[in-house]
């Protein structure tokens, strides 16, 4: 019925430990992604000043991989620009965590989403554009054309 | 208290030291090949027929009706493929339901590819086979009927002596997946009118590789595993004979137990689940309230999803399971939890705990205290919960 993956010592740390829980108080941008019918959902808040995004916190509904991900993406923007933060791959959340079970590269891909979506949001908000920003996709899975299902 | 918490006797169960004790000279002393002639070997070949005596007499069955098989998903695919195989001639329909274990469906789904039609019956939202719609699914064609005997998931217990009745009265061969009922239930072929059933070893205390398949007499299938002419030539490979003795004897344990460890369990369960739906709100059990196996608790958490739960509970020691999709690799939550109905974000905060009598009360105030507080972190952590209390 159930197999707990084999998760690096860092996804356990962050799954564990997870760094910026929470809300963050009129956010300059919210972005949720994901469905829980797959069994994720993902909300990203940040707060930007002056182009930099001074705080995330997020909240997840998911497996230990989503929260892990979730923490790590929130640990690896704050301190960026918007363009920096953009260009945050799921690849970049990963390497972070050493790396994630096969099945679990869905999470990462959600985390970058989510925070796309938030930085949509923030830029819609603002009536600003950043280059290269794409309007989110609700479901990860239209993006992913359902690679991750096994 | 120990540092391990099990609740997962669904899974697996310990080896009894009894069993442990009974299989010993079998590795060792008594090696020889129970299908030897010498008189060294017949010690192996009196253990492995005191074996069958002992499961025969439990099933109410007779010794020549018990084969020994390698477990409980050898025993569901013999007694699925080689029925299927034998009476192809007379028809190619076969019903069964939608809770079914994997060995069940996913070798129907097999049969199917090879032009058989599968029934896929469904079940009420307790998980209860519907009588009147199998009734209505038997065709002129249909040769099988292949239902659980208890749901390895939510634990309910299907009524087989009426499923045995209808398929008796229509002619059709019925098979009970019975893995998770064997020595925990009392279990009659005569009385409930069954011709095939799978039980496991390492369900009751008994070690894991060996199983049996109870074909009655009159009922004529062929073999699956062809070889030499082990078990009258219907399945093949030496004995294992220190499973068959653990087999065995973890089912003279289990006879001798079963309505003590019924009672015991029984109310430790409902101990349990009253205990997590008084103490946690927004919670939901799974499966039928009474007809329920006496070890079975499934429960599911609104706004959690159960890998993180099964993960933060295997911190504080505690062993469960759950039917969330994260936890199987794949996008869907177990199909008995969508069958009885669940939604799927419903479904994916579930959490199976299967007790045993060696589980104590103390044991089940740590998990349902330890329990409250993971699902109020998670909760605090879940979008899903922000937005319920937002709306609510």
């Amino acid at each position: 019925m159930s197999q707990v993956l084999e998760y690096s010592e860092k996804v356990m740390d962050h799954f564990t430990n997870p760094r910026n829980v929470g809300e963050i108080e009129n956010p300059s941008g919210v972005g949720t992604v994901g469905n829980a019918k797959c069994g994720d959902i993902m909300r990203m808040y940040l707060d930007i000043q002056d182009g930099v995004v001074k705080d995330a916190k997020f909240k997840t509904f998911g497996c230990g991989a989503a929260v892990a991900t979730s923490s790590m993406v929130t640990e690896l923007v704050i301190g960026k620009t918007v363009e920096e933060a953009l260009k945050v791959t799921n690849k970049a959340v990963m390497e972070a965590l050493d790396g994630l079970p096969p099945v679990k590269v869905h999470c990462s891909l959600l985390a970058e989403e989510a925070i796309h979506a938030a930085l949509w949001d923030y830029a819609t908000d603002n009536g600003i554009t950043i280059e290269g920003l794409e309007p989110p996709v609700k479901d990860i899975e239209e993006k992913e054309g359902h690679e991750s299902a096994e | 208290m120990t540092d391990l918490i099990y609740l997962d006797n669904a899974a697996t169960t310990p080896v009894d030291n009894r069993v442990f004790e009974a299989m010993k000279p079998y590795f060792e002393e008594y090696y020889g090949n129970a299908s030897s002639v010498y008189r060294f070997a017949g010690k192996s070949t009196n253990a492995v027929d005191e074996a069958r005596r002992i499961v025969a007499a439990f099933l109410g069955a007779d010794k020549e009706e018990i084969y020994f098989t390698a477990g409980g998903s050898e025993s569901d695919n013999w007694a699925l493929k080689a029925t299927a195989f034998s009476l192809k001639e007379k028809g190619k329909h076969i019903i069964t339901s939608k809770i079914e274990h994997h060995a069940i469906l996913h070798t129907c789904e097999y049969l199917e590819k090879l032009g058989f039609e599968v029934t896929y019956l469904d079940v009420d939202e307790n998980g209860v086979i519907k009588l009147d719609e199998l009734k209505s699914a038997i065709r002129e064609d249909t040769i099988l009927i292949s239902i659980m005997f208890a749901n390895n998931e939510i634990g309910t217990v299907e009524p087989v002596k009426e499923i045995g009745k209808i398929a008796r009265e229509h002619g059709i061969i019925f098979h009970t997946d019975a893995v998770q009922a064997y020595g925990h239930v009392p279990i009659n072929v005569e009385e409930m009118n069954i011709d095939i059933l799978s039980a496991s070893g390492h369900k009751i205390y008994g070690p894991k590789g060996v199983g049996i398949m109870y074909l009655r007499k009159n009922v004529r299938i062929g073999s699956f595993i062809h070889g030499g002419g082990q078990e009258r030539g219907k399945r093949a490979g030496t004995y294992n004979t220190p499973g068959i003795v653990g087999f065995g004897e973890a089912t003279r344990i289990a006879s001798e137990k079963m309505k003590e460890r019924y009672e015991y369990e029984t109310k430790l369960r409902d101990y349990l689940i009253k205990g997590i739906l008084e103490k946690i709100p927004y919670t939901k059990l799974n499966g039928h309230p009474t007809n329920r196996l006496s070890n079975n608790v499934n429960i599911s958490f609104r706004f959690i999803e159960g890998e993180s739960l099964l993960m933060l509970l295997d911190q504080k020691g505690i062993c469960g399971s759950s039917g969330s999709a994260c936890t199987s690799g794949s996008l869907d939550p177990s199909h008995v939890l969508l069958a009885i109905g669940l939604p799927h974000e419903i479904a994916h905060g579930s959490l199976r705990l299967t007790l045993s009598h060696n589980n104590t009360k103390e044991e089940i105030d740590y998990v349902i205290e330890e329990l409250r507080k993971i699902v109020e972190r998670l909760r605090c952590m879940s979008p899903l919960y922000e937005d319920f209390i937002r709306n609510n």
